[in-house]
């Protein structure tokens, strides 16, 4: 049990620290870069990411183990997970604006851009890959997120201390912002070594 | 510093006027000054080649800055001594054998990349000479890890290499260490007078807290961030380098090798690059001593205390904001 544990623990931290989407494998940069450039939509963002990223990894999980394991239909698992993370992704902005109004006006912009971001797509895919179990899908797709929400919030943080700084002209908003990009990736190489799975 | 240098044929200014005789180009040279005697040591032990080292290091880092002022039409600042200081503190970062090219690419990095590009002294959000260090660390990961065995004759020209004490200490474990070095007290006195292999300037320890205690002396580092980047890795030492048994480990090993000092002191309290808030830096030291740590007790790197900074300046501006302090009587925002 303590070792199930543990081994969950370093499924969390491993994706959201030493094998940072965005950082080591620089996947979902379109989002990363569209929604830094302020701290209130990098938090709504992370917010959001992170609990699609849960529920979309465990329902794929499900698809994947019950429906195409079975059928022998793997190899169509690109196809059917983005099928079914788009449904979700509509879903829920449908259901959400019904529901819960306040929540949908707070997040709701975001759930349009989530659907054709890449690490929602990698993170199921990696837990096919992976063969990892139920909870350690969930465990994979929390870390994600946590990962995802760090990047972000980091890079906000980073991004409105250089929106003040004179920046040559070439290289003012975007271009910087790949730049920091690259250096935040440079120091989190420090992290690499740390925990083999 | 820049914009306020610009135009100075007029200045109208609010209160408070201070007075005072400190300026950045008078704390640049101070700082410079403390890394004197580290630096000395590490020529005494690494020879010629060391001496070299420094000195491209140094050269370029003030030519790169001078040439990129020109070339956009700014003031043109190397007098103020930082560009010197960044490639003094890369400098003493790197191994003395390395080839002549690689200091000059890496004070290229730092000092146009890390720093003029992001709007010059001030604004930079990393500290230059880590980002240049591990930029060469990444590019050529093996001749940055050539390590010569300190002789301590400075005309002996062909240098013989060896392990690093966080090297043999990663690799071996502590038992190899005690079989290099003798017995323990030998140990402690070999790694404080610096005779032992590494970069240049990270070595000798004493002449590192010599420098370290000018600058508490004068008021130009606190002692905030030090105090808690040493304490966090020692305790995180005492607790967990042990071998199999907790409350084992031996902190001052960890604490007087590797640029643990040279880290703590020169290049954690980076004005810039910190938060500038008291309870952030230290809970920014906390991070580095802890990240120190971790990675060099479970990463895949012997040392750490690189990395460690690196990553925590990426979380500065973040601590800065959280440790804001509320401006009186004003009232939250209101809600959208």
């Amino acid at each position: 049990m303590e070792n199930e544990f543990l081994k969950l623990f370093q499924l969390v931290v491993s994706a959201s620290l030493i094998n940072n989407f965005v950082f080591t494998q620089f996947l979902g940069l379109c989002i990363f870069f569209g929604v830094s450039k302020k701290m209130e939509t990098a938090v709504g963002m992370s917010v959001t990411f992170t609990a699609v990223m849960m529920i979309s990894a465990a329902l794929c999980w499900f698809i994947f183990a019950y429906v195409m394991i079975p059928l022998d239909i793997t190899f169509l698992k690109i196809i059917v997970f983005i099928g079914i993370i788009a449904g979700l992704v509509q879903a829920s902005d449908t259901i959400m604006r019904k529901v819960a109004p306040g929540i949908y006006y707070k997040l709701g912009i975001y759930l349009a851009l989530i659907s054709t971001n890449c690490i929602i797509l990698a993170v199921p895919l990696l837990n096919a890959g992976s063969h990892y179990s139920f909870i350690e899908s969930i465990a994979f797709g929390l870390g994600s997120g946590i990962g995802f929400g760090l990047a972000l919030i980091i890079m906000a943080s980073i991004r409105e201390k250089v929106e003040m700084a004179d920046v040559p002209a070439p290289f003012k908003g975007l271009p910087m912002a790949f730049v920091v990009t690259g250096l935040i990736a440079l120091a989190f190489t420090g992290f690499s070594g740390l925990i083999t799975l | 510093m820049e914009t306020a240098s610009k135009e100075h044929q007029l200045i109208v200014s609010v209160s408070p006027h201070v007075k005072s005789e400190e300026t950045t180009s008078r704390i640049m040279w101070s700082v410079t000054a403390s890394l004197l005697p580290a630096a000395v040591m590490g020529a005494y032990f690494f020879g010629p080649r060391a001496v070299i080292t420094l000195a491209l290091c140094i050269i370029t880092a003030a030519l790169s800055e001078y040439a990129y002022q020109r070339a956009l039409n700014r003031k043109v600042s190397v007098s103020d001594g930082s560009a010197i200081l960044t490639g003094l503190l890369l400098g003493m970062n790197l191994p003395a054998s390395v080839p002549f090219y690689i200091p000059i690419i890496g004070s290229f990095v730092a000092v146009v990349i890390t720093k003029q590009l992001f709007g010059g002294l001030g604004y930079n959000v990393f500290n230059p000479a880590l980002i240049g260090r591990a930029f060469l660390l990444i590019s050529f990961p093996k001749l940055m890890t050539i390590w010569t065995k300190p002789e301590a004759a400075f005309l002996k020209m062909d240098a013989v290499t060896t392990a690093t004490p966080l090297g043999i200490l990663k690799e071996e474990g502590v038992a190899k260490l005690m079989e290099v070095f003798g017995d323990k007290i030998n140990l402690y006195t070999q790694l404080f007078v610096g005779h032992r292999a590494g970069s240049i300037g990270e070595t000798s320890a004493i002449a590192l807290l010599v420098g370290a205690a000018f600058l508490l002396y004068r008021g130009y580092i606190s002692w905030h961030i030090p105090v808690s980047f040493l304490g966090t890795s020692a305790v995180i030492a005492w607790i967990f380098g042990g071998k199999g048994a907790l409350f084992a480990g031996d902190p001052i090993v960890h604490l007087i090798s590797g640029g643990m000092l040279l880290g703590a002191f020169f290049m954690a309290t980076d004005y810039v690059t910190c938060p500038s808030v008291k309870k952030g830096q230290l809970l920014f030291g906390a991070g580095c001593g802890f990240l120190t740590m971790l990675i060099r007790l479970k990463g895949g790197y012997p040392e750490g205390v690189m990395f460690a900074i690196l990553i925590m300046n990426c979380f500065a501006p973040l601590i800065d904001r959280g440790f804001r302090t509320k401006v009186f009587g004003a009232r939250k925002e209101a809600r959208k």
